[in-house]
């Protein structure tokens, strides 16, 4: 599912004269299909660069990663596409289009992959409604509240059913109860199938949820977590 | 289930948020502006083109030449020296056909001079032949020498020197049009890919959403092409609209050098009298700028794109 092999990183690329320092060092690891994994490290650590990388917002600049079976090194940058429908993100700034409504946000991915209007409209509507959201599908971002806003950006990663699912921080900007009620969506997701990664420096939440945990310190990956 | 508001069904198609990142008049004003001086470009190119035409066709294929003394014997072959003028000149190369001008013709195109009593006259007149050339290999120097040893004082009188000066001024006027059009649509490709540069970076979080959800390079590209051909065309259409007025005007001022002028033409007359090539130019002014707005965002995106992973 997702292969680090000494892969390390640098904003910038490798080139100049004065490359920008490496924020990722030698980070191997290997998660299995269905895996739900944290991923800890205090701020600065490199968790979103580590998450960068598995959605494909940065490439490698050294090292090999594999991704949904796919050499990314070795894959030609027009297929990169194809791997980022399979990948669900969900940022701690939500990151919704604030032009678009709560339904069209969600619809994104998949009318991205040439998906049915019919369908869509089926799909995005029950998600939305599932979420808690069926009043407010015409709505603007700007008009919802920042726990709706999460829900939408929640709904956009899984809408087109991602095999990988990557949350930065997403608990961030919540009460207890709306992190526990997040928690119960994303395990009920795992348990379907998906893999799902969470970054997170937020202990009490961890320690409530045991699972499979990648620490960061400095950029490395450290044993033991 | 309820149906999507009209913003949400007009915004379906907008992702990126190109009709505010990419709006205004500003560049379909200046779309228009640049339409307006490719019409006009247009215009100098056609009006010259008409006119070296016309040269052509008239003055340009016609040779007169004067006989003195016509009746009189001719110094070769046997006849008149209007005989061996006319058979020489019927027989040289590149000489479509040859008229001798009767006494009747002669008096009319004497008469703004002499009045009417030009055929009554009793002065020695010259015979005057009218020689039509078809194409431009004729070598009148050579024509020149032969007529002249056959019937002495025969004088040709070429058209040819005004003609090539018209040519020439023809050409460099064709060549002036071709420049500025050349100049206006690069001017128009800087101009859309300035503007769709703006729209990058006014939208790059949009895109970088839209990019990390799976967007293809194409369909980026796509969005933003779709949006400047459309604000180029509207433009393409409001300059080709603000050149008819122009064209008009033009045609008042060429009515009285064409053939068929008449004194006081109307503006139904004049549209109508425009040329073929000038409709065809309002009409193609939309398509090309929007072809022009298309392809020069394809690429600024696309070129844009190769930033991001
Ligand atoms: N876009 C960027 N360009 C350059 N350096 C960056 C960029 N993003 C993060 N960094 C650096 O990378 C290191 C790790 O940052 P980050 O991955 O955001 O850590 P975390 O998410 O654990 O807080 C930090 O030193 C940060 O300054
Ligand atoms: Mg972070």
């Amino acid at each position: 599912m997702v292969r680090f092999e000494s892969v390390g990183l640098r904003y910038g690329g490798n080139g100049g004269q004065h490359p920008s320092p490496e924020v990722l060092h030698d980070i191997s690891f290997e998660l299995p299909e269905g895996m739900f994994c944290w991923l800890r490290g205090a701020s600065g650590a490199g968790k979103t660069s580590l998450l960068r990388l598995m959605y494909l917002a940065v490439l490698p600049t050294s090292g090999r990663l594999t991704l949904l079976g796919a050499d990314i090194g070795r894959t030609p940058r027009a297929s990169l596409p194809h791997l980022r429908r399979r990948i669900g993100v969900v940022f701690q700034d939500f990151r919704l289009l604030a032009h678009l409504t709560a339904f069209e946000n969600v619809a994104l991915p998949l009318r991205l992959a040439g998906g049915a209007e019919a369908q869509i409209r089926a799909d995005v509507t029950e998600l939305l409604r599932w979420v808690g959201l069926g009043r407010k599908l015409h709505v603007l971002p700007r008009a919802l509240s920042g726990g709706e806003q999460q829900r939408v950006a929640i709904a956009r990663a899984v809408i087109a059913r991602p095999r990988l699912l990557l949350a930065d921080e997403p608990t961030g900007n919540m009460d207890e109860e709306q992190a526990e009620r997040l928690m119960v969506l994303l395990r009920e997701l795992n348990r379907i199938g998906t893999t799902v990664v969470v970054a997170s420096h937020n202990d009490a939440l961890m320690n409530r949820h045991p699972a499979a945990a990648l620490r960061l310190e400095d950029g490395r990956l450290v044993r033991g977590a | 289930m309820k149906v999507p508001s009209a913003s949400a069904r007009a915004s379906r198609s907008d992702e990126l948020g190109l009709r505010r990142a990419l709006s205004g008049w500003m560049l379909p004003l200046l779309v228009a502006a640049m339409a307006l001086l490719a019409a006009l470009s247009m215009a100098g190119w056609v009006g010259s083109t008409a006119l070296s035409r016309q040269w052509h066709e008239g003055a340009g294929a016609a040779l007169t030449v004067q006989v003195p003394r016509p009746m009189e014997p001719a110094v070769k072959p046997e006849g008149t020296r209007l005989a061996a003028a006319v058979a020489l000149l019927s027989a040289a190369r590149g000489v479509a056909s040859v008229h001798v001008l009767t006494d009747a013709e002669l008096a009319e195109l004497l008469r703004p001079w002499l009045g009417d009593s030009a055929g009554q006259l009793a002065l020695p007149m010259p015979a005057v032949v009218a020689v039509k050339l078809k194409g431009a290999a004729v070598d009148l120097g050579a024509l020149g020498r032969t007529l002249e040893e056959s019937a002495p004082g025969t004088m040709l009188e070429d058209h040819g020197v005004w003609m090539r000066r018209l040519s020439a001024l023809a050409f460099g006027l064709q060549a002036c049009a071709m420049l500025a059009l050349v100049l206006v649509c690069g001017i128009a490709i800087a101009v859309i890919s300035v503007a769709t540069r703006a729209g990058l970076a006014a939208r790059r979080d949009a895109i970088e959403i839209v990019h990390g959800l799976g967007a293809t390079d194409g369909f980026i590209a796509g969005r933003f092409a779709r949006r400047a051909m459309l604000l180029a065309a509207s433009g393409g259409l409001v300059g080709g609209l603000a050149a008819i007025p122009m064209f008009v005007a033009l045609a008042a001022f060429a009515a009285p050098f064409a053939d068929n002028a008449r004194p006081a033409m109307s503006v139904q007359d004049l549209l109508a009298a425009l040329p073929l090539p000038l409709w065809g130019c309002i009409g193609a002014l939309p398509a090309v700028a929007a072809a022009i707005g298309f392809a020069t965002a394809q690429m600024t995106v696309r070129r844009w794109l190769r930033h991001l992973p």
